[in-house]
């Protein structure tokens, strides 16, 4: 290429470059990024969600009036560029995490409890307490597509908790008031094929899908142990695992329901909160048999894995709540315990967990902890802080 | 070791019930525990029966919802819990005056 074609070129590209130029200095930076590693922090009491980034780590923008986020959950476009917030008030709110702004915000029912979201993204999915049941939307526009009414053998409507998504067009889920799992076909949303599961224990509480998609289990709260399904062998029906862990103690009382949502499996084993108990539960992801437990700090709440297996990070319930432990997989004990500060509400992983952020909700802070040197790195101001959701979850089933 | 603690909470607890003038203050709360205690009612009550107390796992705990339901029954549900259910007893850190402050305050009195 000679001289003169060279300017012609540079002249060319330049006049195709002014727009855009003006088009960036009108709308800074914010769309010109990606989005794998944003997430959200919800400060539940102010109805109003905090989009964050991990890399720096920092706050981007807040998104205001999306009603009473007790609970709130949320999932993740499968281009993770938009956050589906499930309230406490039935709300189901999609948001932009690139512009920082809500898109879209239906209230969907009178009282729900989570989500999920389809394994092709196109339908999202809500649990509700009241009505009874789960409710799909087109996760392009919210429109309703249809529902599942929880009406249980009885003829009453149970409210439902665990849903959780499942390969090959399914959410799974369990009716805490009937003691059933239901197993859905949405292919056609409009018309959902259920698969119900009876008496398979008393007041499920919670519900989790193994990381490849398989396993489904309910945690119990009327009874010790808990329900699984095998989603490749529909045909068996739900058996009883870790039947009477309790072993006749008299539990202790429960001030937070556990979680199993963030069910931790490590390898080749499982570690589920006990309830009622100051233990983590080790159970076997081959054959389901309990394989241990790990005495902990107070009542776990959420045990979740650090993204490689290698630590599992414990928070607990009220009144011992200002406490974090970090479980070594390998040796199966204790090997840090960290007091962030009191009500340590939710943890959540950066994609690849070198760093793991918690909600310190009466700090009014979010902690940012170096897993491999356990100190913490940085904190985030954030009004009472709970739930914290980063993109990364879109790739993953059950989340 | 926790349970060396439960257990001494529970003591504690019987040792209020069987002492109640000794160990109960007699007037409201301080304005200090006033906080605590409304932080507890919102964050965790609120964990079962919603933030703004509409129901949850747990019932709803609205004004108009415990309308049926007298001081007393409210009073002995938060500190000895509701057995066959998730509500547990709250004895272990909560007075008297603490719980009538709380059925005051669900009453929107």
């Amino acid at each position: 290429m000679n001289l003169r074609a060279i300017t012609i070129c540079a002249l060319a590209a330049a006049a195709a470059l002014a727009p855009l130029r003006a088009a960036a200095a009108e709308a800074p930076d914010r769309i010109a990024r990606g989005s794998g590693d944003l997430g959200i922090v919800v400060e539940r009491a102010a109805g109003r969600v905090v989009v964050v980034e991990t890399s720096t780590p920092s706050r981007l923008y807040a998104i205001d009036g999306l009603g009473d986020l007790s609970h709130a959950s949320a999932v993740f476009s499968r281009d993770q560029r938009y956050a589906y917030l499930f309230g406490r008030d039935g709300g189901l709110s999609k948001l932009d995490l690139l512009r920082g702004a809500l898109v879209k915000r239906v209230i969907q029912a009178g009282n729900s409890i989570g989500g999920a979201i389809s394994q092709d993204g196109r339908v999202v999915a809500v649990s509700n307490y009241e009505p009874g049941g789960v409710r799909l939307f087109d996760a392009e526009t919210l429109a309703p597509l249809g529902e599942i009414a929880a009406t249980a053998a009885d003829g009453k409507r149970s409210k439902v908790v665990g849903l959780v998504d499942a390969p090959d067009d399914r959410l799974v889920f369990a009716l805490y008031d009937a003691g059933e799992i239901w197993s859905a076909d949405i292919a056609d949303p409009r018309a959902p094929k259920v698969l119900r599961y009876r008496d398979i224990g008393r007041l499920p509480y919670d519900g989790m899908i193994t990381p490849d998609g398989r396993h489904y289990v309910a945690g119990l709260f009327g009874e010790d142990g808990a329900a699984l399904l095998d989603l490749w062998r529909p045909e068996a029906g739900v058996r009883r695992i870790l039947g009477g862990y309790g072993r006749g103690e008299e539990p202790l009382p429960v001030y937070k329901m556990p979680h199993l949502a963030g069910w931790a499996s490590a390898g080749d084993l499982g570690f589920l909160p006990a309830v009622g108990r100051h233990e983590v539960l080790l159970v076997s992801l081959s054959d389901w048999r309990e394989m241990g437990r790990i005495a902990v700090h107070g009542q776990p709440v959420f045990a979740v894995a650090r993204p490689d297996g290698r630590q599992v990070w414990v928070n607990f319930a009220h009144p011992n709540n200002d406490v974090v432990q970090v479980i070594d997989v390998p040796t199966r004990s204790v090997a840090a315990t960290l007091r962030p500060g009191r009500a340590v509400l939710h943890m959540e992983f950066t994609p690849r967990g070198e760093r793991v952020w918690l909600s310190v909700r009466d700090a009014d802070r979010v902690d940012v902890y170096d897993t491999r040197r356990l100190v913490r790195t940085a904190s985030i101001p954030a009004e009472k802080p709970s739930g914290i959701f980063f993109t990364a979850r879109s790739a993953r089933l059950g989340y | 070791m926790r349970r060396a603690s439960w257990s001494l909470s529970a003591a504690l607890a019987v040792a209020i019930a069987a002492f109640p003038a000794a160990a109960e203050p007699a007037s409201a709360p301080s304005a200090q525990r006033q906080a605590e205690l409304a932080n507890l009612l919102d964050h965790d009550c609120g964990s079962c029966h919603g933030l703004t107390r509409r129901g949850g796992l747990g019932p709803a705990l609205t004004a108009v919802a415990l309308a049926d339901r007298d001081d007393d029954f409210l009073a002995d549900t938060i500190l000895h819990g509701r057995h066959g259910t998730p509500m547990p007893p709250w004895n272990g850190e909560l007075t008297r005056a603490d719980v009538r402050w709380l059925v005051d305050r669900l009453r929107g009195r």
